[in-house]
């Protein structure tokens, strides 16, 4: 056997071999997609379409199901996941928001403003926060923001005004986001730098010549030609917050609660728990098939959320691509 | 005098500065505003790195790196974190093994044979699939992979429980599922990197008689090297941060301890259960069950340095590569927390 691999392989063959490797990747992604589908269809299948609409706290229905047995009857798979959705939305949507703004001055800055110097300190730095695992995050956020929040900017009084409904001790919406916000915004930032210096410098300076100062000129000109870009890098950033899950099981307050709006100023600071989050914080009942059930139909919908982004950021790109292969 | 000195060094006209003055106030703002950002994001690397170093130099000691932990109620008695820095070790050696085959594998299939009709929409399908898999949260390629090795057949990779169902949860599953976290940016490296090298390259070695497969072994694979290196460096970074497949695929015990099962040795170790960095710093945090925070900041210390030597090595190493070096959207974009 060793004897004919070490033989030189004929063109043929290695083709063959080599293809099907690269095919084996394709094959894990189907895989899975049949893989978490077969799995969540009880789930839907009992529910329904009102699977995703509101009713009770998902996280006492999952704690409910642990005890059903090994063939749970159809009433065990009883689930409402909004205030689960609700809250990756609200997070992931959030820090968005945040995040693009943030990255935007940031890329700006660093492609056409920053002296040399601060340009060799920024982007190691980009990197850097980039590539910080995310329970060092979310270690970061439980020990040392949530604390400061809950002790000096959440007043006494606001915690009297929602103490019978649940209880604010830091960890929370604003939390949450401000964390997932400055880790979606390296990504975001590197993206938008690297589309930025792209853009060929005729064009600026064209502008520029015509009298526009550079700040116009970048903003009419350079940030106008990458719009595509721009809304990849937020597709992509998105798609990593919608699926962040320890970071979030850390400083979320981990409790299914909606943020009410209407609270006025504790609404920043209630607690929530995301999809991604509620299948890590459930990895211990995963043994229950009701859980693991529920647990799939919300890696179901990660799924389908990361595949449209994706796909997204990469259609939206596509008239980039072309006329860049235009330029050149 | 002369009125015009031949001597008089010649210098260009120098633009005139556009002062900050003649700009409007919304452009003044945006301008001040762009400047604060690039110092926030400075600021908050900075402050993030002080902080961790402050309480890793507070925590650390080589008794807590080099003695195993133990299931205590007394936070005195837990021991320290040998066994998930091994954990993290060993994750990251499987790992890497299973995936830079692979995407070297792909990589070279897609810039040298996926070629006609058929082949090129192949390997449209395999790059988009590259680029889904990276999108894809680590939590869903964690429920998918311990659905897959939770089946029958699988039993070997794991050990089967008394009830007769598998337990999917080992070294050898969890490193599988995550090397899928580093099949990405090995991929795109060495895509890219095959596709810079100069053409005549190849066809200096196809006009020396040497065979395709000769070519790509001999020529083409050494010219990209550091182009794998980088995107191996990226790899192991994503595996070593990643929390998920870990807590879910490894089978993090109370104690985190490295629990060999039944087998040749060697083979005992990883179809057992264990640790890493990650799960145990989750577990000593207050969101985990055990709360002692400093066990958690000295190991988040510990890993904290292993990815900054790990980011630093990937600057050296992308430094060196001769062609199609990764953009640093690439680098930042497949080399991120997964």
């Amino acid at each position: 056997m060793l004897e004919r691999l070490r033989h030189p392989w004929s063109d043929r063959r290695a083709e063959l071999v080599l293809g099907a490797v690269a095919c084996s990747v394709a094959g894990a992604i189907a895989l899975m997609i049949a893989f978490v589908a077969v799995g969540a269809w009880p789930t839907f299948a009992h529910n329904g379409l009102s699977w995703l609409g509101a009713g009770g706290n998902p996280e006492t229905q999952i704690g409910n199901m642990l005890h059903t047995g090994p063939h749970p009857p159809a009433v065990a798979y009883h689930l409402r996941a909004w205030p689960l959705i609700y809250g990756t939305l609200l997070t992931a949507g959030l820090a968005l928001v945040f995040g693009l703004a943030f990255a935007l001055l940031a890329a700006v800055f660093l492609v056409e403003f920053a002296p040399a110097a601060v340009r060799r300190v920024l982007s190691p730095v980009v990197r850097l926060l980039a590539g910080v695992p995310s329970v060092i995050y979310g270690l970061l956020g439980v020990l040392v923001l949530a604390p400061f929040v809950g002790n000096h900017v959440i007043s006494p009084a606001e915690k009297r005004s929602v103490q019978y409904v649940v209880q604010l001790d830091g960890t929370g919406l604003a939390v949450a986001v401000v964390v997932l916000t400055v880790m979606i915004t390296p990504i975001m930032v590197a993206l938008i730098a690297d589309a930025l210096s792209e853009v060929p410098a005729a064009w600026r300076e064209g502008a520029v010549a015509l009298g526009v100062n550079p700040l116009r000129a970048t903003l009419a000109v350079s940030l106008r030609a990458i719009r595509p870009a721009i809304v990849a890098a937020g597709a992509f950033a998105c798609a990593r917050a919608v699926g962040e899950a320890v970071m979030l099981a850390m400083v979320s307050g981990s409790d299914a609660f909606s943020p009410k709006p209407w609270d006025g100023v504790p609404f920043l600071f209630e607690p929530l728990l995301t999809l991604a989050a509620s299948i890590f914080r459930n990895a211990e009942g995963l043994s229950a098939p009701a859980v693991r059930s529920s647990v799939d139909a919300f890696a179901l919908l990660l799924l389908f959320s990361a595949f449209v982004l994706s796909l997204g950021s990469y259609l939206v790109k596509l008239p980039l691509r072309r006329h860049h292969a235009g330029l050149r | 005098m002369n009125a015009f000195p031949e001597a008089l060094p010649v210098k260009a006209p120098r633009p005139r500065r556009s002062s900050l003055r003649s700009w409007r106030w919304g452009d003044r703002l945006f301008y001040v505003l762009a400047w604060a950002s690039g110092l926030a994001l400075c600021l908050i690397a900075g402050a993030l790195v002080l902080y961790m170093l402050v309480r890793g130099l507070q925590y650390v000691s080589p008794s807590l790196i080099f003695s195993r932990p133990r299931a205590e109620v007394n936070q005195a008695q837990i021991g320290g974190f040998l066994d998930p820095l091994l954990g993290t070790l060993l994750l990251v050696a499987i790992g890497v093994v299973l995936a830079t085959p692979v995407g070297v594998a792909s990589a070279v299939w897609i810039v040298e044979y996926g070629q006609g009709r058929v082949g090129r929409r192949l390997a449209r399908v395999v790059e988009s699939s590259v680029e889904i898999v990276a999108g894809t949260p680590d939590i869903v390629i964690a429920i998918f992979a311990l659905t897959l090795f939770q089946l029958g057949a699988f039993s070997f990779l794991s050990f089967t429980a008394s009830g007769g169902g598998v337990y999917g949860r080992s070294f050898l599953t969890a490193g599988a599922a995550i090397s899928l976290l580093a099949i990405p940016p090995v991929f795109l490296a060495t895509r890219d990197g095959l596709e810079a090298l100069p053409g005549h390259q190849r066809e200096g070695a196809f006009a020396l008689g040497k065979t395709r497969v000769a070519t790509i072994r001999r020529v083409l694979l050494p010219g990209v090297r550091p182009n794998i290196a980088t995107g191996v460096t990226l790899g192991m970074g994503r595996i070593i941060g990643d929390t998920a497949i870990v807590f879910l695929l490894l089978g993090v015990g109370a104690s985190e301890r490295i629990e060999p099962q039944s087998g040749p040795a060697g083979l005992n170790v990883l179809r057992g259960t264990g640790s890493t960095l990650t799960s145990y710093i989750y577990s000593n945090s207050p969101a985990g069950e055990g709360a002692a925070p400093q066990k958690a900041y000295a190991a988040a210390f510990v890993l904290l340095a292993m990815v900054l030597a790990l980011n630093a090595a990937a600057g050296f190493i992308s430094g060196r590569g001769r062609s199609g070096r990764m953009s640093f959207g690439d680098r930042v974009r497949y080399g991120a927390w997964a």
